[in-house]
């Protein structure tokens, strides 16, 4: 790790944490401080950072980190050290074995663990457990794409990279924001076409989002109704002669068959535009545009994967690839975008339920026996095991009776989660290891160990494009924190299978990983294009120094490997790809009078997930503060709610309560609400509770983006903020005190949006109570219009801003911008002090000078400004002014006003 | 032969109609301007300042002897008009002298009110009314100590404040709970009071005086629950009453005061005008400037035959002349059942501010500690300006509305 800075502190090359773009960073500390800049040399992003990436310094501080090995007991939490809290978790998963079996217990784990610990656990539960219990919260995101893949190709394998897509003259991306979702490759999309206007790029999306405002064309289709339009795509790019029949003889299979489904169902645009909702002239000049462009990349992400038929919108898109040969070569092929940091990683160790290891298949006895003879396991999982939806629904029917859930927040991100929390309320033992100590779903947790943050964690991680690269520390770990995967092993061991896990560092366990993905892997056995075998037998230093790597890495070929599929073999069992049939299907949830709209999820730029790192960063919780509900100003008028003021979206699951937003991107009969807010930041904003638990019959990933719901007003008598001077000391909470909050981190403050179904006694007693000011003799300023219910009030300590309230019957409060600029004031001035009730700063024009004319309130800038302009007695004062004309007692003042300018205009 | 007009009253009400008269027609009568008090005019408004030592006498007058001379006015000070002979349309000046009149202004003004306990005609016990009261109580404070001022009104503090420059102890009495409760609420009062007090003022509120007890001269007051308190000057300043005697020997309509129409003529006879705070108009009297300014105009504008102007009625305001002290207020700042309340308080900054609406617009005003816009509420109120648009930003002052609307 060369210092190529200035001041000579080292910077730690590292990878992004967040999206599946995977982009390099330098980290750089200087005492408590990190800077992160972009990483230039790596091959991602050359240096580029989106706002979440630049924010990360912000992200690694050490407030609210879990810090010890932690169990519940009846008097709340206690601490206790680490071997017995391992010692815990063995007994108490071991109990639960024995008297129920391995298949009562379950883990769940995430797309943010290193591959690392991924493949450590995914090892201990199939191989050592004995069940397939350990699901993913990649399940939520991409395994519509995993299940997709393999029909297709007989493997999981993203085909495209990064590259393929500035070379395409033609990129689709169907239900995908990526200018928010996946800033850095958006940015490098955007500056092809530019270098290239000849590119174009089409958007299939149902909202108008910051990635379809760039597009040439946006296809803003009704939601779920993608099959038909690939379909309805295959079936145009057979009637005009576009497909590669020789390809298709050559390399495939079922093509006749899916053609003839794809012409049953979509055979004629004008229906398909009906389907789609779509005007029938966009869509065919969509069709128009993919026929005549070699070079097409279709790139997805959840507005595909997530959804009751998300694999067959994967396949009918990868359908129209295979139709017309456009896969395996530059520039062109289906693409799946994913959306965390180590989805990718995930898959490849086969840390998926329904998956067995480094591409290797559960159902397979080969596969199977390959990989027990491998980890010397004493037996092996042979069935698929729960899917994350169903695993929490096996907690919730008392099936699955122990559950180690890492580094995801489930009760947050799951469908129906208010049954994901009432089964981890009623679950023998609930494990969680997470950074963070205050999570929805580490409130369940019976006992919790501290886990490694971005920064202090060491591994590997793959992104969209297969590129393998390093996460390394730069910071030492937080209180006792340790990797995941030494947990896992120290349980391991403790079940006596230390032999097997006798991993002392992260690149020993990659190793195996490496040597695992080479395991039997060629022609004449089982051979996968998952292959890093040139990677296996790396020491220290060299996995320490691992560059930026996409995968196969092969140990026997020199240089680059072959293009993927290049040579038209696929890795079924014939070496063919596979057509496969889709049939359309609607969208599960119905709409009826009750639940008259469509609820859609997603992201906003500069959240990540539930936000237990970017909600830390005050830069990023200024572009969207609030969670919110976004609809077309219609169907708001048909809810009866108004834009700023709240609203409560319920499903027949649940609901939150959010702001209305008006933004105009939403088609008519769709809602959107963000998928970030959650009980930490947030009284009744988890999404998650109204979504349907309605999953891919393959994929098991949950239909996110498409329930039934219904909005109303949510009435409150008053609307507020509060912007509070962060003190632990003071314990100031001005949450009980509302009937809906949303709490957002300050540079240095806490600003609460709060609203409230009453007043309780008058508002100066209120705000007091919810700002935890007792002192009657407080600095404190107020200002009061109670009948209008207009009420302010700013206390000030030390001549600093400490804390304030704005609140009125209506959502028409003044800019928090100003006010919480001053909490980094040393301290106000006394043109402040005057602004402060305001909620903004006096403007400039307004100081009018010291008053000399109290009488009419003329101040002396003023009067100056008149005597310049000639007015130069009293009386012509007076006159112009009125000042001095009442009881006259400032026109001495005004005389000696007069002579001094006369003074200093004869001196100059 | 210019008629002559006659003006009884060399104050600020008489000589104001007089110079606004001079303006509109320079010639029109032979002017005659009778006085009590021995001097050309001075602005009696800024008495405070003189017994506070912040001015000197010579920088109030506003008329000196002269002006007259300049204007043909010939001045009768110190020789009061003792009656008017309606009949005959004669003035009779206390020197026996007879003077004729076309038309006759009154401006007599008002004299203080002193209560009549047992002692008040005991030396040392005066009033605040004009430059020999304040001359009075200068020689006191150079002699004296104690001294306790009745009333806590805007004179007494006023008049309290410029004994505490002089160096005396002073105690204010009001019978009131709060001080000028006729332009303060309680919180302002209660700010006001605590300023004060920081200076050394003390104060006995809900206090009746019983007795101005002394032999010779004053030394004490004594209160209903009999209570003293030492005193060596006792001013009373617990308010005006118009001075209508002349008005009411010579037939005049006078109800509280002389009962004038909206062009100041009064009553009874058309010759007859009268301006000031010795005048009744549509009900009300006045005792501040301002109104009086109006009237001035008006009534000037009538006897120059220009018959155009009307008064009709003012709305007024208030502020206390205690450097150091802001305080503003104006119209009904009390409020009842159908008005509403906009309030600001700043107690850190000493600033408290209160506007009382109606039907959304301003009926009130109350400014303690930052009274700049106080002119400008003013303004909206007499104009009856709807503020409904204004109302979120309106306590926040005229800069900010106008800065925002801009």
């Amino acid at each position: 790790m060369d210092g190529s800075n200035q001041d000579d502190v080292p910077s730690v090359a590292t990878t992004c944490p967040y999206c599946g773009t995977g982009c390099g960073v330098r980290a750089t500390v200087r005492g408590t401080a990190v800077t992160v800049a972009g990483d230039v040399a790596h091959p991602t992003n050359y240096g580029r950072l989106c706002v979440k990436g630049a924010a990360l310094g912000e992200t690694v501080s050490t407030t609210g980190r879990l810090r010890h090995p932690m169990r519940r007991t009846a008097n709340g939490l206690e601490r206790l050290p680490w071997p017995d809290a391992l010692d815990a978790v063995a007994d108490g998963f071991r109990q639960i074995i024995e008297r129920h079996g391995p298949d009562s217990v379950a883990w769940y784990v995430s797309g943010q663990l290193l591959t690392e610990d991924y493949y450590v656990a995914n090892k201990l539960v199939k191989g050592f457990v004995g069940t397939a219990n350990i699901d993913t919260n990649s399940r939520l995101c991409m395994s519509s794409a995993v299940a997709g893949h393999k029909r297709a190709f007989g493997e999981d394998i993203v085909p495209v990279s990064y590259a393929d897509l500035e070379e395409a003259d033609l990129v689709v991306l169907v239900g995908s924001n990526t200018a928010w979702c996946h800033p850095i490759l958006f940015q490098r999309l955007l500056k092809a076409r530019e270098q290239r206007p000849s590119m174009k790029l089409v958007v299939i999306d149902p909202r108008r989002t910051a990635t379809s405002e760039m597009a040439d064309l946006h296809l803003p289709v009704r939601p779920g109704t993608d099959v038909w339009l690939f379909n309805g795509l295959l079936s145009y790019l057979h009637q005009h002669g576009v497909i590669d029949t020789g390809f298709i003889e050559a390399h495939t299979q079922g093509f006749a068959r899916t053609l003839a489904i794809a012409d049953n169902t979509a055979g004629d645009l004008r229906s398909v535009a009906a389907a789609c909702k779509l005007d029938p002239g966009v869509l065919t000049a969509f069709c128009q545009l993919f026929a005549s462009s070699e070079r097409v990349i279709t790139a997805f992400s959840m507005g595909v994967n997530q959804s009751s038929s998300g694999t067959d919108k994967v396949n009918s898109i990868i359908n129209c690839h295979l139709a017309t040969g456009r896969i395996g070569k530059p520039g062109a092929g289906p693409f799946s975008i994913t959306g965390q940091p180590n989805a990718m990683g995930g898959r490849e160790v086969g840390g998926l339920s329904n998956m067995l290891a480094a591409h290797l298949e559960l159902d397979v006895p080969a596969h199977r026996a390959r990989v027990q003879a491998f980890w010397q396991s004493p037996r092996i999982a042979d069935k698929p095991g729960l899917k994350a939806v169903d695993l929490f629904e096996a907690i919730d029917e008392g099936k699955v009776r122990a559950v180690w859930i890492m580094a995801t927040n489930p009760v947050v991100s799951l469908p129906d989660a208010d049954r994901v929390r009432r089964a981890l309320a009623k679950c023998e033992l609930v494990v969680v290891s997470d950074v963070m100590a205050d999570t929805d779903t580490t409130a369940y947790a019976h006992l919790l160990l501290p886990a490694q943050g971005w920064g202090e964690k060491d591994g590997t991680v793959t992104n969209s494009e297969r590129c393998i690269s390093r996460q390394r520390a730069f910071l030492p770990p937080v209180g006792q924190a340790r990797p995941d995967w030494w947990a896992l092993s120290e349980v391991a061991r403790r079940w006596g299978h230390g032999e097997q896990f006798p991993y002392r560092s992260a690149h020993e366990i990659f190793d195996e990983h490496a040597r695992l993905t080479a395991d039997g892997n060629h022609d004449d056995a089982l051979p996968r294009y998952l292959n890093l075998g040139g990677l296996a037998g790396l020491d220290r230093t060299d996995y320490d120094r691992l560059p930026p790597t996409r995968w196969p890495v092969l140990s026997d070929t020199l240089g680059e490997p072959a293009r993927v599929f290049a040579d038209g073999r696929y890795y079924t069992a014939d070496r063919r790809a596979r057509f496969v049939p889709t049939r359309p299907q609607p969208p599960a949830g119905r709409l009826d009078e009750d639940y008259p709209l469509v609820l859609n999820t997603g992201r906003v730029r500069d959240q990540w997930h539930t936000m237990t790192r970017t909600g830390l960063s005050p830069r990023l919780a200024t572009h969207v503060a609030e969670p919110f509900v976004d609809l077309h100003p219609q169907d708001a008028l048909l809810s009866g709610v108004r834009e700023h003021e709240l609203a409560r979206v319920s499903s027949a699951h649940g609901s939150c309560v959010v702001r209305v937003r008006l933004s105009g991107d939403l088609p008519r009969k769709s809602v959107f609400v963000p998928i970030h807010w959650n009980s930490q930041f947030a009284s009744d904003a988890r999404v998650g509770r109204l979504v349907n638990p309605v999953v891919d019959p393959v994929s098991g990933e949950p239909e996110f983006k498409h329930t039934p719901v219904r909005v109303e007003p949510f009435s409150v008598a008053w609307h507020g903020f509060a912007l509070l001077r962060d003190d632990p000391a003071a314990g100031r909470d001005p949450r009980p005190h509302a009937a809906w909050w949303t709490r957002i981190t300050g540079d240095g403050y806490t600003r609460y949006e709060l609203a409230g179904r009453r007043v309780d006694g008058d508002w100066p007693a209120q705000a007091r109570r919810l700002l935890g000011v007792s002192d009657p003799d407080a600095d404190w300023l107020e200002y009061e219009d109670p009948t209008a219910g207009v009420f302010r009030a700013v206390q000030v300590v030390d001549g600093r801003i400490h804390a304030c309230l704005f609140a009125s019957p209506r959502p028409d409060l003044p800019s928090r911008a100003w006010l919480s600029s001053l909490f980094g004031k040393a301290q106000l001035d006394a043109a402040d002090r005057v602004g402060l009730l305001i909620g903004e700063p006096l403007a400039r024009g307004a100081d009018t000078g010291a008053t000399v004319c109290s009488c009419f309130g003329v101040g002396r800038k003023t009067i100056e400004a008149a005597i310049r302009g000639g007015c130069t007695t009293p009386a012509a004062l007076g006159a112009q002014l009125k000042c001095g004309t009442n009881c006259g007692s400032c026109v001495p003042e005004l005389k000696g006003i007069i002579a001094e300018l006369r003074a200093r205009q004869t001196a100059t | 032969m210019k008629p002559r007009l006659v003006v009884i009253g060399n104050g600020m009400a008489g000589v104001r109609t007089v110079e606004e008269l001079l303006k509109l027609d320079p010639d029109g009568y032979r002017i005659t301007v009778f006085g009590a008090e021995p001097h050309g005019n001075y602005n009696r408004i800024l008495l405070s300042p003189v017994l506070a030592g912040e001015k000197r006498f010579e920088d109030i007058v506003t008329h000196d002897r002269a002006w007259y001379a300049r204007h043909g006015i010939a001045l009768q000070a110190g020789n009061p008009v003792v009656g008017i002979d309606r009949a005959r349309r004669v003035v009779v000046a206390q020197d026996g002298h007879e003077i004729a009149y076309d038309r006759l202004l009154i401006a007599t003004g008002s004299r203080p009110f002193v209560i009549p306990v047992p002692g008040h005609r005991l030396p040392g016990v005066i009033a605040f009314r004009d430059i020999h009261d304040v001359e009075t109580m200068l020689a006191a404070a150079r002699s004296h100590r104690h001294a306790v001022v009745i009333g806590g009104g805007l004179l007494g503090l006023e008049a309290a404040n410029g004994l505490l420059r002089q160096g005396m102890s002073v105690s204010v009495v009001h019978v009131n709970d709060r001080l000028m409760e006729r332009q303060l609420d309680q919180p302002a009062a209660r700010l006001l009071k605590a300023a004060l007090e920081k200076r050394g003022m003390r104060f006995l509120l809900e206090a009746n005086t019983a007795e101005i007890v002394g032999d010779h001269r004053v030394t004490a007051v004594r209160f209903q629950d009999g209570s003293e308190i030492a005193a060596d000057l006792v001013v009373m300043a617990v308010g005006i009453r118009p001075n209508v005697d002349l008005a009411k020997a010579a037939g005049l309509h006078v109800e509280r005061a002389i009962v004038v129409d909206d062009t100041l003529q009064t009553a009874t006879d058309p010759r007859i005008y009268a301006v000031g705070e010795c005048v009744q108009h549509r009900k009300s009297v006045y005792g501040l400037v301002a109104p009086l300014w109006e009237q001035a105009r008006v009534c000037a504008a009538h006897l120059a035959g220009l018959g155009h102007r009307r008064y009709g009625g003012s709305v007024t305001a208030t502020r206390l002349k205690v450097t150091g002290i802001d305080l503003y207020s104006a119209g009904d700042f009390i409020g009842g059942p159908d008005t509403e309340d906009l309030l600001l308080r700043d107690p850190g900054r000493g600033v408290y501010k209160r506007l009382v609406l109606k039907d959304n617009r301003i009926v009130g005003v109350v400014l303690y500690g930052e009274v700049s816009d106080g002119p400008w509420y003013f303004e909206l109120m007499q104009a009856g300006r709807d503020i409904g648009p204004l109302r979120q930003r309106l306590l926040f002052g005229r800069a900010y509305c106008e800065s925002q609307a801009a």
